[in-house]
């Protein structure tokens, strides 16, 4: 089972700030290993985005986004303890999802 | 069921379909599995190929898209990009590292009423524009900013 995805997501205002970091070698399938193999092409393809269940972001990604992926996202009309969720799925079909709730602004 | 394991099992579903197609060799790239939407667009080539498949005919330079990108990167492995579109009703942010093998790196589909305002991090291969192309009310628009790149982010 992957590694679990890092997500903060801070209030400001009546929108969220997200921040999400996910585990993922993000291979290209171009780099070799010590002994001259090709290191297979593994990386997350697809990532979808929900607040209390409702779709805000659907991403399709490639082999350039960076290993351990980063995604921020802005969130609008997010109240404290609402929901977001993330999910990924890779080119194995590897698939993770992760909730947090929306902290409070400080 | 949990919401993981039946997202699961409906991707393993299709697989069947999938293995036969992959054996007779339709999935020549190596990936076996779920294409994306805009899996033409997304392993394209060049330029030219990737703005034909996305379906742009042609795109307008807009200057209420931000692209917040290092003139510098020390990285090319690890270079941040973030795109914000103002232009109202944005549909999508598409991000594109030109000089890049495969210049498309990923699409964002903005559902409506949420921020068109992506943040990410890119390998770029070497010194290139970054650009973002936006779908708005069914129309293109892009904005573009160069990132020199001094050690490449590919291999």
């Amino acid at each position: 089972m992957a590694e679990p995805m890092k997500i903060r997501a801070r209030l400001q205002g009546d929108t969220a700030d997200v921040r999400i970091l996910m585990m993922h070698p993000m291979e290209t399938g171009q780099r070799k290993n010590s002994k001259g193999d090709l290191i297979p092409a593994h990386f997350i393809k697809h990532v979808v985005v929900t607040h209390n269940g409702k779709t805000v972001l659907d991403a399709e990604w490639t082999q350039a986004i960076s290993r351990n992926p980063f995604l921020g996202i802005r969130v609008k009309g997010a109240k404290a303890g609402d929901k977001i969720g993330v999910t990924w799925t890779d080119n194995k079909g590897d698939t993770r999802t992760d909730e947090v709730a929306v902290a409070a602004g400080s | 069921m949990n919401k993981v394991r039946r997202h699961f099992l409906k991707l393993t579903g299709g697989a069947g379909a999938l293995t036969v197609a992959a054996a007779s060799g339709l999935f020549a790239s190596g990936a076996a599995f779920a294409a994306n939407r805009n899996e033409a667009a997304l392993t394209a080539r060049g330029m030219q190929d990737v703005l034909k498949h996305l379906g742009v005919s042609n795109m307008t330079d807009s200057k209420d898209i931000a692209i917040t990108a290092p003139d510098i990167a020390e990285n090319g492995a690890v270079v941040p990009v973030a795109v914000a579109s103002k232009i109202p009703n944005t549909e999508s942010i598409a991000i594109v590292a030109e000089k890049n093998p495969s210049p498309l790196a990923a699409t964002f589909d903005i559902m409506p009423g949420s921020d068109a305002y992506v943040s990410t991090r890119l390998k770029m291969g070497q010194t290139s524009d970054v650009r973002a192309i936006v779908k708005a009310g069914g129309k293109y628009f892009t904005a573009v900013k160069e990132v020199k790149v001094t050690v490449g982010g590919c291999g």
